[in-house]
């Protein structure tokens, strides 16, 4: 043991301090000028918002800065039906997409599991290696694909399916989609590490018994294979959640996402103290899954062989 | 336990699985496939076929917008995964090997925290800050944000090696008389040295990748690539942003097979040991 590991508590702590430091001004900082800018009131000012904090102006102002603060951009964004649409919008995509992503992920991940083991690596990096490509180009390849003159569309013409293109880019269809490629490696992995460690005897056993393998799959695979679907589930949704790209990209301009509501608040509209509001709802709305995530990634590493 | 699993699968759910397997990487793959196919279309209609050709490569050459773009991000990738590979190892070193001290656990969240925030949220807030401190936004802006969320990817990675290393091989070099510096230039940095690199090569990408978070924290004059793709590709789909997707579809392919031949001879290494 080091000198160091003797003697707990403060002196340990400067060792940690670089990257705790960095990481307090350029995460927790910025986090709690969020917070508070949504109290404040937006101004056709530069900052565009106000009570502008000055620490040096003594404490009267500093008072009066205080009781400027206002939860009126709460209130706004709980009333507005545009701000509760945008976030109801957005559960129903990222719980679509998660639906969708659960009936991919399954068929996906057992028939990786059934491949003879040296395969199972390469298998695995194919699944990977899209995710290392970028977002951006992931999503852009769609727009090839579904829009009116796009690729589906030709082919179904040129099948005699169709005289008029059928839409697809802009719609919500789109829009879970794009999500649905984008996080597929994201619900496959965890799936196939919770199906893979399970004993193929258990499923043997069942057919031997006459158990048809649909059921076997109800009784023997899926109840024993849920936590990695719950952990596929919740790192699915909660990026979808916050997506903006693919609803810019993929999604019609009259489809609302919270990621996409904040950016126009913030860009268009000029309003930072609102968006900082809805940065905050967002945040509150992820908070729930995260923590799950966050205890069921405890428990798989302790429970894992 | 391979030829028990093999044999018990029939013959016909063989098929399936092939038939799934076939299915769920067309999925993954025919998009990004048409996208280089078609950058090698000679029309400028993306959708019909007219031979083939490279002068959509050519065009790209004096495209002076998109070659600066592409040095910015390139110089914020390497400054800022540098940036973070230091942090994200010091940060993984700290939290596995240091042992109890004050603010651990605010230190682990304060790691884990930027891993799942939504990346609109962490553009704005770190917009929020620059603007307050008074920062000129651009280059070092992007920079100093692409440092902070992507040194927590280097931490976790770091860690995880961390975590299933021989924590003997570091108290036997110290005991034989190194000191623990000694002993973590000399025995734990050579053994965590590939997450290390994978850490680097992450943080590289990530910081390339990057769209939202730059949008917000950029200013005049720093335009990063992919903020000026996706500014062509909201206009729509034009043969030129295929080919510059398709040379950073090669150029990831390229560093992915080098980090897997480089892990596959850590590997080898490590077993021969």
């Amino acid at each position: 043991m080091t000198r160091a590991a003797r003697s707990p508590g403060w002196s340990r702590a400067w060792i940690a301090a670089v990257p705790a430091l960095w990481l307090a001004a350029l995460f927790l900082a910025p986090f709690a000028i969020v917070a508070k800018l949504s109290l404040s009131s937006p101004a056709t000012a530069q900052p565009p918002y106000t009570p502008v904090f000055d620490l040096f102006a003594g404490l009267e102002r500093l008072t009066a800065d205080l009781s400027a603060l206002t939860l009126a951009n709460f209130t706004t964004v709980f009333t507005d039906v545009l701000y509760v649409d945008a976030l109801l919008s957005s559960l129903r995509l990222a719980g679509v997409a998660t639906l969708v992503l659960l009936l991919i992920g399954y068929p996906a991940a057992m028939a990786l599991s059934r491949l003879p083991e040296r395969w199972k690596p390469f298998g695995l990096a194919l699944v990977i290696l899209p995710f290392w490509t970028s977002f951006l180009i992931r999503i852009y390849a769609w727009i090839g694909i579904l829009r009116p003159e796009g690729y589906v569309n030709g082919v179904l013409r040129w099948l005699g399916l169709i005289d008029e293109p059928i839409l697809f880019l802009n719609t919500d269809f789109a829009i879970v989609l794009g999500l649905v490629y984008a996080y597929l490696p994201f619900m496959v992995l965890p799936l196939f590490a919770a199906v893979d460690r399970l004993d193929p005897s258990l499923a043997e056993a069942a057919a031997d018994l006459g158990c048809p393998p649909w059921k076997t799959f109800w009784l023997v695979t899926l109840p024993l294979s849920l936590p990695g679907a719950a952990a596929g589930a919740l790192l699915v949704f909660i990026p979808s959640l916050g997506e903006i790209i693919v609803p810019d990209l993929l999604g019609g301009s009259d489809t609302l996402m919270i990621g996409r509501t904040l950016w126009s608040e913030f860009f268009s509209n000029r309003d930072w103290p609102l968006a900082s509001a809805l940065a905050i709802l967002l945040l509150m709305v992820l908070l729930p899954p995260i923590i799950l995530w966050r205890r069921l990634e405890a428990r798989r590493w302790s429970t894992a062989p | 336990m391979e030829h028990g699993a093999m044999s018990g699968t029939p013959p016909s759910s063989r098929r399936w699985d092939a038939a799934i397997l076939t299915l769920l990487f067309s999925f993954l793959y025919v998009p990004i496939l048409i996208v280089v196919v078609f950058s090698f279309n000679d029309s400028r209609l993306v959708t019909v076929w007219a031979g083939f050709s490279t002068r959509w490569y050519g065009s790209l050459l004096s495209n002076r917008p998109l070659l600066d773009a592409a040095l910015i991000s390139l110089q914020i990738g390497l400054l800022s995964a540098l940036i973070a590979t230091v942090l994200g190892t010091w940060a993984a070193i700290v939290l596995t090997r240091l042992g109890p001290f004050r603010g651990r656990a605010v230190l682990g969240a304060m790691v884990y925290a930027p891993l799942v925030m939504p990346e609109i949220i962490t553009g704005l807030s770190l917009l929020l800050l620059f603007v307050a401190i008074g920062l000129d936004r651009g280059f070092w802006t992007i920079t100093l944000a692409h440092a902070t969320f992507s040194m927590c990817f280097v931490t976790v990675l770091v860690q995880a090696r961390l975590v299933t290393l021989d924590r003997s091989l570091e108290e036997a070099a110290q005991d034989l008389g190194c000191s623990p510096s000694a002993a973590f230039r000399q025995v734990t940095l050579p053994l965590i040295s590939t997450s290390v690199a994978a850490g680097f090569l992450l943080a590289l990408t990530l910081s390339l990748d990057d769209l939202v978070v730059a949008s917000f924290v950029s200013g005049p004059g720093a335009t990063t690539l992919p903020m000026r793709i996706y500014g062509q590709a909201r206009l729509g789909v034009t043969p030129e942003i295929n080919a510059i997707c398709s040379v950073l579809i090669g150029l990831v392919t390229l560093a992915v097979l080098a980090a897997s031949l480089l892990t596959k001879r850590d590997f080898a290494a490590r077993r021969e040991r």
